[in-house]
């Protein structure tokens, strides 16, 4: 029997993250970490990812900056990273059970192992899934290309139905970076680097007035807009899928923990890695001069459902919660693209509704030759958007002397053709389909501009 | 880049209009297109400047031609000065510049945007409020000039300093950087900052009142209040639209089948019906046939003149027609501008449109 | 096209096949026609009903003028 913990809310949740930094890759006879080297022992790893009885077989690859190579086709890419806090695991309610609800959120040391990712391939679809270039122009659109990668090309057994694939590939991958965290990072560790992340206390906290007339910083909530539209579209929080969920509060540091996974392989360009959620730095920014430059009053998540009445109740729901939290002014990011721009501007409209500001980060998809319209919807309100870029815009891939994965999907993914592949053996090919290129968390430096 | 068997200089070739092409003024207008050999008029100014800046030019062939003789003649103009101007071989077609004239603008516009799918770079230069700047912003650098004349020096140096890269064949990334009118495109490029601090700092910079600037201005998706509605229908006078193409037979004013660039204004006085003998379907985006057998379909003036009858409205005796296929959002706004102006000042009250 | 009447200050009725680009340009009173070839017509019908079908769509844009109205209305 378990008894509820402390509401997190009465104290605040402080998590101290310590990093281990990898500058390369190997295979070895046993899984540790040696003069800044990761070694893996494939034998051990490929053993306990073929416990799934769905999956055929493994091949494990390495690819490094600088490499002429093209990974292809990306299902999920995710950084290996251990909790030092006992009755809370990495991927919390995916790995293990957890239960936010029941359980607060308890603080502690989490450590991350930097300089290299787990990235699993393999054909589900063959389409609107992406492909990361670890050198040539490509490479520029994302930060994938300046780390290492431990590829996982997983195969599974003929007549598996798709969402089974699904699953068994993503959970394969959390497993992956579970058994790299504890064979490499578990024990006694003596370099690295750390840091505290202090989050904010419960919201009826009112921010650190400051007496004397001096003007109070301003305070600033977050929405975290997830996809969530259904097969290979989902993102989970603590393992349920966010589309039966309501819009609710989190605690930010739990995306270090990797409470917010993706199941989403779509939409390359700007979906969410499980990467990308560990590392949001919208979450990271405003924790870090949370107290200084401003009041970081709290972070909602919320989902972008297929249906009307699922858009007007989430994003009234959503609206409300962040307006409880007293806020000024919020920053609002979504993934993907298409009819959850739906989502954003009736986020955007209902917040600006409650007298708090609103600013978004969207990509946009104004065509190749940029002409087009780059949202579906629009409302005056969003009058305060940062674009990362026109997924749309075409650029040239020279061809890679390796290629990880498979691409002849090339052609069929979303920003490619049949008529993309050039004589030379290029492809011409939209950044649509370049991994977390227009990523909407703003990792990236893209973007777009009236010519 | 230019033949070293040429002289080694650049040729351009410049087209002006009756006033800079030294023939007079407003009264000349209608002046017919014809040729001199080199500079005249600003294209001095122009050739000194481009040789100021180290490009080595000559124009080879002033092209001259009266404002309103192009606007009302464009299709032959060009049909003459394209190829007669490829015959000299420019490595540059500078037009302009237009300051405010409007017709003077569009001809700029008209040339320019003739001559760049031909592989020659063409370039021109008008005030923000000239029509040829709206009409040619997305497929010709325009670059942007004073009201008028006055503002000579300043527009040459300008066009001189674009001239020289579109000369060294460098791409135009950012035509606003170059002095040049938006063209309304997107275009993606690397900023120095991630977008999470560039998101973070615009809302601080909103929370204060600070100005700041969107990355992507949201287009007005502007609705109409509807208008009240009609209390009685007796007495009121009801006109027929139409986006179908219903057309006399014959289409009198040929109306394009498609991207229309005209809509047409025909009389129903004393007609009861229409029937395939009188009209036709000018429409080029659906199946014809059955709009052709019975044009009624489209327009419905037979079921209308038994309302009329039975209601008590009052059919107005004209009605409007364009073909709504592909047809500009632009255009099809300015048609029906115009079209509810007449519709205003001939008393009617409300509107049927039918479209396909 | 309906947009720019109305904003000149005369009600449209907007009969039309597509209707959801009618809503996107922004009519306000939208009468969803037969099909596209025979917005106001049906071929497959003898002619007396064909004038009906027709007679029954003007009524309705001759109904939705008369109903005043605060948003897009289709009356279909």
């Amino acid at each position: 029997m378990s008894y509820a913990r402390p509401h997190a809310g009465v104290h605040p949740v402080t998590h101290l993250w310590r990093k281990i930094t990898v500058t390369d890759l190997g295979f070895s006879s046993a899984t540790r970490v040696e003069n800044g080297k990761l070694l893996i022992d494939q034998g051990e790893l490929t053993a306990l990812l073929r416990s799934d009885p769905i999956i055929k077989d493994v091949q494990l690859a390495i690819a490094r900056p600088g490499d002429s190579v093209r990974i292809i086709p990306v299902k999920d890419v995710i950084e290996p990273r251990l909790s030092r806090i006992p009755e809370y695991p990495i991927f919390p309610g995916v790995l293990s059970a957890w239960d936010p609800d029941s359980d607060g959120i308890p603080s502690g040391e989490i450590v991350s192992l930097c300089g290299m990712v787990v990235t699993t391939v393999g054909s589900i679809v063959g389409f609107q899934e992406g492909l990361i270039d670890m050198s040539g122009p490509g490479a520029r659109y994302s930060l994938f290309s300046g780390i290492h990668h431990l590829v996982l090309d997983i195969s599974v057994i003929e007549g598996t139905k798709r969402h089974e694939h699904e699953k068994s590939v993503r959970l394969a991958g959390f497993k992956a970076s579970d058994y790299i965290a504890r064979s490499s990072l578990d024990g006694p560790l003596s370099s690295g680097s750390l840091e505290t992340l202090n989050n904010p206390t419960d919201p009826g906290f009112h921010g650190s007035e400051i007496s004397g007339g001096r003007k109070r910083v301003p305070r600033i909530a977050y929405l975290y807009m997830l996809q969530s539209q259904g097969l290979l579209h989902d993102t989970y929080y603590c393992g349920v899928d966010v589309k039966k969920m309501l819009p609710r509060r989190i605690v930010p540091t739990e995306v270090l923990f990797g409470a917010i996974v993706s199941g989403n392989c779509v939409s390359a360009c700007d979906k969410n890695t499980t990467y990308h959620h560990q590392n949001n730095p919208i979450i990271l920014d405003l924790l870090r001069r949370h107290g200084k430059d401003w009041d970081f009053v709290g972070c909602v998540i919320t989902n972008e459902n297929v249906t009307l009445g699922d858009k007007q109740r989430s994003s009234t729901l959503a609206a409300e919660l962040i307006a409880s939290l007293n806020p000024d002014g919020v920053i609002v990011s979504k993934e993907g693209f298409g009819n959850p721009d739906a989502d954003l501007m009736m986020n955007c409209s209902k917040i600006e509704a409650h007298g708090i500001k609103t600013v978004l980060l969207t990509d946009e998809f104004a065509g190749q030759d940029g002409a087009s319209q780059s949202l579906v919807d629009s409302h005056p309100n969003a009058d305060a958007i940062v674009s990362t870029g026109n997924a749309n815009e075409v650029i040239v891939l020279p061809p890679m002397e390796k290629v990880i994965g498979d691409d002849r999907v090339i052609t069929e993914l979303a920003g490619g053709s049949s008529k993309c592949r050039l004589p030379d053996g290029s492809v011409a090919i939209e950044l649509q389909a370049l991994i977390g290129s227009t990523n909407q968390l703003g990792f990236e430096r893209i973007s777009s501009r009236f010519k | 880049m230019s033949d070293a068997s040429r002289n080694g200089k650049y040729r351009i070739v410049h087209y002006v209009n009756q006033f800079f092409g030294g023939v007079g003024g407003e009264e000349k207008a209608d002046c017919e297109p014809f040729t001199i050999q080199g500079p005249q008029g600003p294209g001095r100014l122009l050739e000194k400047l481009f040789r100021e800046g180290n490009a080595d030019v000559e124009i080879v062939a002033t092209v001259v031609c009266g404002d309103s003789y192009f606007v009302e003649h464009q299709e032959d103009v060009l049909r003459e000065l394209v190829p007669l101007i490829r015959g000299y071989h420019p490595d540059l077609v500078v037009a302009g510049p237009a300051f405010n004239a409007g017709r003077y603008g569009m001809a700029c516009g008209g040339i320019c945007s003739s001559l760049q799918p031909l592989g020659i770079p063409a370039i021109t230069a008008m005030f923000k409020e000239n029509p040829g700047v709206d009409h040619y912003r997305k497929t010709v650098l325009i670059v942007e000039t004073a009201n008028n004349v006055s503002g000579m020096e300043e527009a040459v140096r300008k066009m001189v300093r674009l001239g020289i890269k579109r000369l060294r064949g460098e791409e135009i990334g950012f035509p606003k950087a170059e002095g040049c009118f938006e063209q309304g495109i997107r275009k993606n490029y690397f900023h120095a900052e991630p977008a999470c601090g560039r998101a973070i700092a615009m809302l601080l910079r909103k929370i204060n009142g600070d100005p700041f600037e969107t990355e992507y201005p949201i287009p007005f998706f502007d609705r109409v209040d509807p208008q009240p509605a009609i209390a009685d229908l007796k007495g009121i006078t009801i006109a027929l639209v139409t986006s179908g193409g219903i057309v006399p037979t014959g289409n009198p004013d040929h109306i394009e089948s498609s991207s229309a660039s005209k809509y047409g204004k025909y009389s129903l006085e004393g007609l009861e019906t229409l029937d395939a003998r009188t009209h036709q379907s000018a429409h080029g985006g659906y199946d014809n046939t059955y709009a052709n057998d019975d044009p009624n379909r489209v327009l419905p003036i037979d079921e209308m003149r038994v309302l009329e009858k039975e209601l008590g409205f009052k059919q107005h005796p004209w009605y409007y027609a364009t073909v709504g296929n592909g047809t500009s959002v632009d255009n099809a706004q300015k048609f029906a501008k115009e079209i509810a102006v007449e519709l205003i000042r001939d008393g009617v009250q409300a509107v049927i449109l039918t479209s396909t | 096209m309906a947009k720019e009447i109305e904003r000149a200050g005369i009600p449209v009725a907007h009969i039309c096949s597509i209707i959801t680009i009618s809503q996107t340009v922004g009519a306000n009173r939208i009468v969803p026609a037969v099909a596209i070839p025979h917005p106001l017509g049906n071929p497959r019908l003898p002619l007396e009903e064909e004038k009906e079908v027709r007679r029954n769509l003007l009524k309705k844009a001759l109904a939705a003028l008369q109903t005043p109205i605060e948003e897009q209305t289709v009356f279909s």
